[in-house]
């Protein structure tokens, strides 16, 4: 057998054409080794080889997730790979849900092996898991070194057809999936040993652990949405021009509350946005276009809606913890509750 | 922070551009939004013509606020 042929994915960052400027690039294939690949390359000795790194920019495979999705597809098809490898895409959202997007697309339309890598927090990583090995790795590039040890074995073992042993062994994200074997000691012991451990408060691992099913049923409607009070939440970093509470461009460790009162039109002069995760040009210019104060204000006046809240909330979505995020919606939701808000708009970027 | 608002009781709705995140996430009422960095706005038009698409969408989200959901609901139009 010949080498092993590798198609690699990534984004505009990691083939160093750019960053959230960028981030619109249209997919481009590129017979060479780019960015991790170089990673690789060294992992995987003279076992496997790079033919080819298909580079999309972020915001554009997220924005045409299906013909994007195609188009990359045709380039993969048109190498043949013995198997595909996305990212790994670490902490970053939408380069995330493109790796598990494409790699799942590859699996089922070409039948062949496929792997990525992301921070378990990857909104990536809930949406493929199931579907395709995902790897562990760290939630920034930081962790690159650690992500390729893992991934480049896993790689070669799906690439020749080999067994692929359990997710604690391997490195990758459960996929939910159940398989049998022998214990060396029947079910009613292992379960008093863990119980044991438990009171005495030590360490043990669970052999089943329980699905984190976090749902929450949708509120009724509004009654009547002219009598409401509405306020708006972001994600998307809006903030007083000049940021007085500095929240960070990413992994934000708090939010800003800010009063609106008077304000009928968000303009370049008053607001703009923190957010590190996205091309801050377009919010900069009319932050309007993330926190719409400006049509809500019309609303207001039109009585299509009761009131707009006097204050609005925003912190930045991008690498913040799912527990941080939390926490903070967890906190102004309850002033909003108090302060007799009946719906909210969230938008995100 | 969709969820931990519907969680106190206030109905909600999320207006993103990646909506296979939002159902991750768990929002919904969901109503699809422009791009990315301007999710409300659409800079190669006039400010005038992106202010109709603004109040289109926030048209939909109003709507949504008022309409019965059984678990997750995507508002396309």
């Amino acid at each position: 057998m010949g080498k092993i042929k590798v198609v690699q994915y990534i984004n505009q960052f990691y083939a160093g054409i750019g960053g959230e400027e960028k981030a619109d690039y249209k997919p481009e294939v590129r017979e060479e080794i780019i960015g991790p690949g170089m990673a690789f390359k060294a992992a995987f000795k003279d076992e496997a080889e790079i033919i080819a790194t298909i580079i999309c920019g972020d915001s554009y495979f997220n924005e045409n997730l299906d013909s994007a999705k195609e188009k990359i597809l045709q380039m993969v098809k048109k190498y043949n790979p013995d198997i595909f490898i996305a990212g790994p895409a670490f902490n970053a959202g939408r380069y995330g849900v493109a790796c598990g997007t494409i790699a799942e697309a590859v699996q089922t339309e070409m039948k062949i092996p496929v792997l990525t890598g992301m921070y378990c927090e990857n909104p990536g990583a809930d949406m493929f898991r199931k579907s395709v090995y995902i790897v562990e790795t760290k939630n920034s590039a930081a962790g690159m070194r650690a992500a390729v040890k893992k991934m480049a074995p896993l790689a070669m073992k799906l690439a020749k057809g080999e067994e692929i042993g359990s997710p604690s062994e391997e490195g990758y994200l459960s996929r939910g999936i159940r398989k049998n074997y022998f214990a060396a000691d029947r079910g009613s012991k292992r379960a008093v040993d863990m119980l044991i451990k438990k009171l005495k408060g030590e360490e043990f691992i669970t052999e089943f652990p329980m699905p984190d099913f976090d749902r929450v049923e949708p509120n009724p409607a509004v009654k009547d949405i002219s009598k409401a009070k509405v306020a708006l939440v972001t994600s998307g970093g809006i903030v007083p021009k000049g940021n007085p509470d500095r929240i960070e461009s990413s992994s934000a460790s708090k939010y800003g509350k800010y009063d609106i009162l008077n304000y009928t039109d968000l303009t370049s002069e008053t607001h703009e946005t923190a957010h590190g995760g996205y091309d801050p040009t377009y919010a900069n210019q009319d932050a309007d276009r993330v926190l719409p104060v400006d049509i809500m204000r019309e609303f207001e006046k039109e009585g299509k809606i009761g009131e707009l809240h006097r204050y609005f909330y925003s912190t930045t979505g991008n690498g913040t913890s799912v527990a941080n995020s939390k926490a903070y919606a967890a906190e102004f939701s309850k002033e909003l509750k108090n302060d007799g808000v009946d719906a909210v708009i969230l938008t995100s970027t | 922070m969709v969820k931990e608002i519907e969680r106190v009781g206030i109905p909600v709705v999320h207006i993103c551009t990646v909506v296979p995140i939002s159902l991750t996430v768990g929002a919904n009422r969901i109503v699809p939004a422009i791009a990315i960095p301007h999710p409300l706005g659409n800079p190669s038009l006039t400010m005038e013509e992106e202010k109709v698409i603004r109040r289109t969408l926030l048209g939909k989200a109003i709507k949504a606020l008022s309409t019965e959901v059984d678990g997750q609901t995507v508002f396309e139009d």
